[in-house]
């Protein structure tokens, strides 16, 4: 008879966390006065599936939880109610709460409850509201936030029960109204001899922090009013914040237990011990990675299709395995392994598209970010969404999320400017701030632009010359100085906001973009706006490689970093300084590092000319590596070698190759760093190739 | 105590005891050393490596263990022992080295493999204190077995690279 349901919790939370994104996202798409029905409707239908779901599940908490969410819904949908600017804060509230609720299920923890109680109070009051009386905002705001706390002493007469009363109803019953703290005395329970079962021993007082009045509590009391005494008193003032409850509690009952037998139980406050670990602010707590993933049934076929395909052509080269070996099978054994390659390739890049979704899920965030943040800093902004369906491997999306919302912050507390400053640059007052996500090359780049005041880019050279990060006397380029945000410990931001300090924290991000193998860069126009590069590879898992050979091993550059590769002109390689050549590449020049040397091989090239040299570029600058041979391309595999080693600088990893080998990845921007090079435009690099232009 | 082989063949009474730990030991220089036998995972001959660059002397480069890559580390290089040339009976012992983030795979070269000791904690005998450059610092005790010496090897600190 009894099923396991919780083989489906799972589903039910991936569910539920979905129809929360719907929710949330409609509800920032309502505009009070000019409500759309069918968004109403779609929120309905997703709170509706939470509540059913829960309740099937037996999450009572969620179920409870969301209905008074539900109802409110509903009757904004019947048009009872007209939807206000209040109850839509008042739904996305909800909807953390309910997230946060769901999170802490999922992780099979106990659901702290005080966040939903109140809110649940709030929507309550709100749904107990005539719809007249909500017209007048500021007061019944004043009234949904402040509640009164009651001291009820509830001590019933012995014979209660015959009456047809029971306490535990009328206990459940108030906790309804608001939040309840319980003590039961016990000190009148006679010996067991004399106990009588249908007598009423015992005696509670409660502490009711509730935004109802009295009238709504004594209509609990209403039938047992002659069968007990009952004493309502009103305690402590207005509370605006769950914080101050409790310690209230607390002082209220060191002023008043000590007349009073000791309690032996606290029943019903289950909040209290957890008090301290409640989450302060209002986002849900940090969701785990989640570990399943959801794929489009048409990549399942097309997988399917695939793996056909491959038993097919497995089926027909060991039909060619049983024959003789003619030359006409030789033949067809090279079609048949043709096709093989041909499958299996295929093969890999539809498993490799499963794990790719598109970038909307870490796009579908910042509406509700701006919008809070927005409001938070009183400015008013536009949040456009470009290339949303943009898809990229779901590890990269979910570690790429962070570095970007902290991105989002920055351009929306410190590049856009407020409504005032817009009006007198001549600006429209609604800032915007765009996200655009495209493809280029084997990469992804999401740009993050603003049209506020652009980076400070004077405030950032004295405060780098003050940090000591450059000397005083440089000569660097208003892009360079900009890049100086991305160094530790940077912030031009004389007073650090609650939301982001420009520069605090930059430097984490570039850390982690750089840990997926990506790079950010910023340009900025003073009064224009900023824009934040990020590229990114697609997935972390494989590339396309180029094998070479350096001394007697052999290397992989990773083909989306190569220009071109060519046979040096040695009339065209000049030396500068004391141990670096450049050549001119068509009006360029072109550092050349001996690969050899880098990694400290022993090999013997004597001279540069002829030898093969590929160009690639990282970070914006274009070296020449020099290797002894060119091998082929093929896709590669990458492997971790810090999983049982630690990093190699200039070795971004490994794989393995066809012959069980194992060969090492050049990471291009490493590889850079480690040969001391530093970018064109610092001093090193642009006084000599001046130079050697006149040499040549 | 007195013969090895006896020991071995009372290998699982012994194991029933407390304290008693197995240990694999391999030749170096006429030296035998020891690992405790729960951290190997194989013995692999010595095979072709792939040439980290800039990497310290002692390691020799990385390996392909089935799908994995594995530094292959010269014990006799870390410990400043003669270089030897790698010969037939070279072996690679892969163990299992747990560290406070986790635990990695890393192969050790060595001379050849000896036998396998059952050895009680009681037996184990502190290094006696000699001066900080003698290398000692690896060592996590010195055990006699016979009329031999065997010399523990700390394994976290050996391969803390």
């Amino acid at each position: 008879m009894s099923i396991d349901l919780s083989q489906f919790f799972e589903v039910f939370f991936e569910e539920s966390f979905e129809g929360l994104d719907t929710m949330e996202a409609e509800l920032l798409n309502l505009v009070p006065g000019e409500e759309d029905l069918e968004t109403i409707n779609t929120i309905f239908r997703a709170a509706h599936s939470i509540k059913g779901g829960s309740g099937t599940f037996g999450f009572s908490s969620v179920a409870d939880f969301t209905h008074v969410l539900e109802t409110l819904l509903d009757q904004i949908r019947q048009g009872e109610r007209e939807l206000s600017t209040e109850h839509i804060n008042l739904l996305l509230q909800a909807v953390d709460c309910l997230r946060a609720l769901l999170a802490t299920l999922q992780s099979e923890q106990e659901p702290d409850l005080t966040e939903a109680t109140s809110l649940k109070v709030q929507f309550e009051h709100v749904l107990g509201m005539k719809d007249d009386t909500q017209k007048s905002s500021p007061q019944s705001q004043e009234e949904k936030t402040g509640s009164n706390t009651y001291q009820i002493d509830f001590k019933p007469h012995h014979h209660l029960f015959k009456t047809g009363n029971e306490p535990l109803y009328m206990i459940s019953e108030l906790g309804e109204l608001g939040e309840l703290e319980t003590t039961v005395f016990y000190d009148e329970v006679p010996d067991i001899t004399d106990l009588s079962s249908d007598e009423c021993f015992l005696y509670w007082r409660f502490f009711l922090d509730t935004c109802h009045e009295e009238k709504a509590i004594k209509e609990v009391f209403e039938w047992v009013e002659d069968d007990a005494d009952i004493s309502i008193e009103l305690c402590g003032g207005l509370f605006n914040s769950d914080e101050q409850v409790l310690p209230n509690h607390e002082e209220l009952q060191q002023v008043v237990a000590p007349d009073l037998p000791t309690p032996i139980a606290i029943v019903e406050p289950t909040n209290k011990p957890k008090q301290p670990i409640v989450n302060q602010d209002k986002k849900p707590a940090s969701t785990p990675e989640s570990t399943s993933i959801r794929v489009g049934i048409d990549k399942v076929d097309s997988l399917i299709n695939m793996v056909g395909e491959l038993v097919i052509t497995q089926a027909m080269l060991n039909q060619l395995s049983e024959q003789d070996i003619t030359s006409a099978t030789i033949t067809s054994l090279k079609e048949g392994l043709a096709q093989l390659a041909h499958n299996t390739r295929d093969l890999q890049e539809n498993v490799m598209r499963i794990r790719m979704l598109p970038i909307n899920f870490v796009f579908s965030r910042f509406p509700r970010l701006v919008r809070d943040i927005a409001q938070k800093l009183n400015k008013q902004v536009e949040l456009k969404l470009i290339g949303e369906q943009t898809e990229l491997d779901k590890t990269v999306m979910e570690k790429i999320s962070d570095p970007m919302v902290h991105l989002v912050r920055n351009s929306l507390d410190h590049g856009l400017e407020t409504v005032e400053k817009r009006v007198l640059a001549g600006k429209d007052p609604i800032g915007t701030v765009t996200l655009n996500a495209f493809h280029q090359g084997g990469n992804i780049v999401i740009e993050i632009m603003d049209d506020g005041q652009g980076l400070n880019t004077k405030k950032i050279k004295e405060k780098a010359i003050a940090n000591q990060l450059i000397s005083a006397d440089n000569h660097l380029s208003d892009d360079e100085t900009n890049e100086l945000i991305f160094m530790p410990g940077f912030s031009t931001v004389d007073e650090v906001s609650d939301l982001s300090g420009r520069g605090v924290g930059m430097d984490v991000v570039k850390r982690n973009i750089e840990s997926l193998n990506g790079s950010v860069e910023v340009t900025s126009a003073s009064g224009v706006g900023s824009t934040f590069t990020i590229r990114l590879p697609l997935t972390l898992a494989i590339l396309d490689g180029q094998l070479v050979k350096v001394a007697q091993h052999t290397y992989i550059i990773p083909l989306i970093s190569i220009v071109e590769s060519l046979q040096i002109d040695i009339a065209k390689v000049s030396r500068v300084g004391k141990n670096l050549d450049v050549l001119r590449l068509r009006d360029e020049y072109i550092p050349i590092l001996r690969l050899y040397d880098i990694f400290n091989h022993k090999n013997a090239i004597e001279s540069l000319d002829k030898t093969l040299l590929v160009v690639v570029e990282a970070d914006n600058q274009k070296v020449g590596l020099l290797v002894d041979d060119l091998l082929s391309q093929q896709q590669v595999v990458i492997k971790s070698l810090e999983a049982n080693y630690h990093k190699v600088d200039g070795v971004s990893g490994a794989t393995i190759l066809g012959d069980g080998r194992v060969s090492l990845i050049v990471d291009i921007s490493g590889l850079i760093k480690l040969s001391g090079l530093k970018k064109p435009g610092s001093q090193e690099l642009t006084i000599e190739p001046q130079a050697t232009l006149e040499e040549i | 105590m007195n013969s090895d082989q006896s020991q071995l063949n009372n290998q699982l009474n012994l194991q029933q005891q407390q304290g008693v730990k197995q240990f694999l030991t391999f030749i170096m220089a006429d030296e035998e050393y020891g690992v405790d036998i729960l951290t190997v995972q194989e013995i692999r001959s010595w095979e072709e490596i792939t040439v980290l660059p800039n990497a310290p002397e002692f390691v020799k480069g990385v390996i392909n263990l089935r799908g994995t890559i594995v530094p292959i580390i010269d014990l006799r290089l870390r410990f400043g022992l003669p270089v030897l040339d790698y010969g037939p009976l070279t072996v690679v012992i892969v163990v299992k080295v747990e560290f406070g983030q986790g635990s990695k795979v890393i192969g050790v070269a060595v001379d050849a493999v000896s036998d396998v000791y059952s050895i009680t904690e009681q037996d184990a005998k502190a290094v006696p204190s000699l001066s900080e450059s003698s290398n000692c610092e690896y060592i996590s005790g010195l055990v006699n077995v016979g009329d031999k010496m065997i010399v523990l090897i700390d394994l976290q600190k050996t391969m803390d690279i």
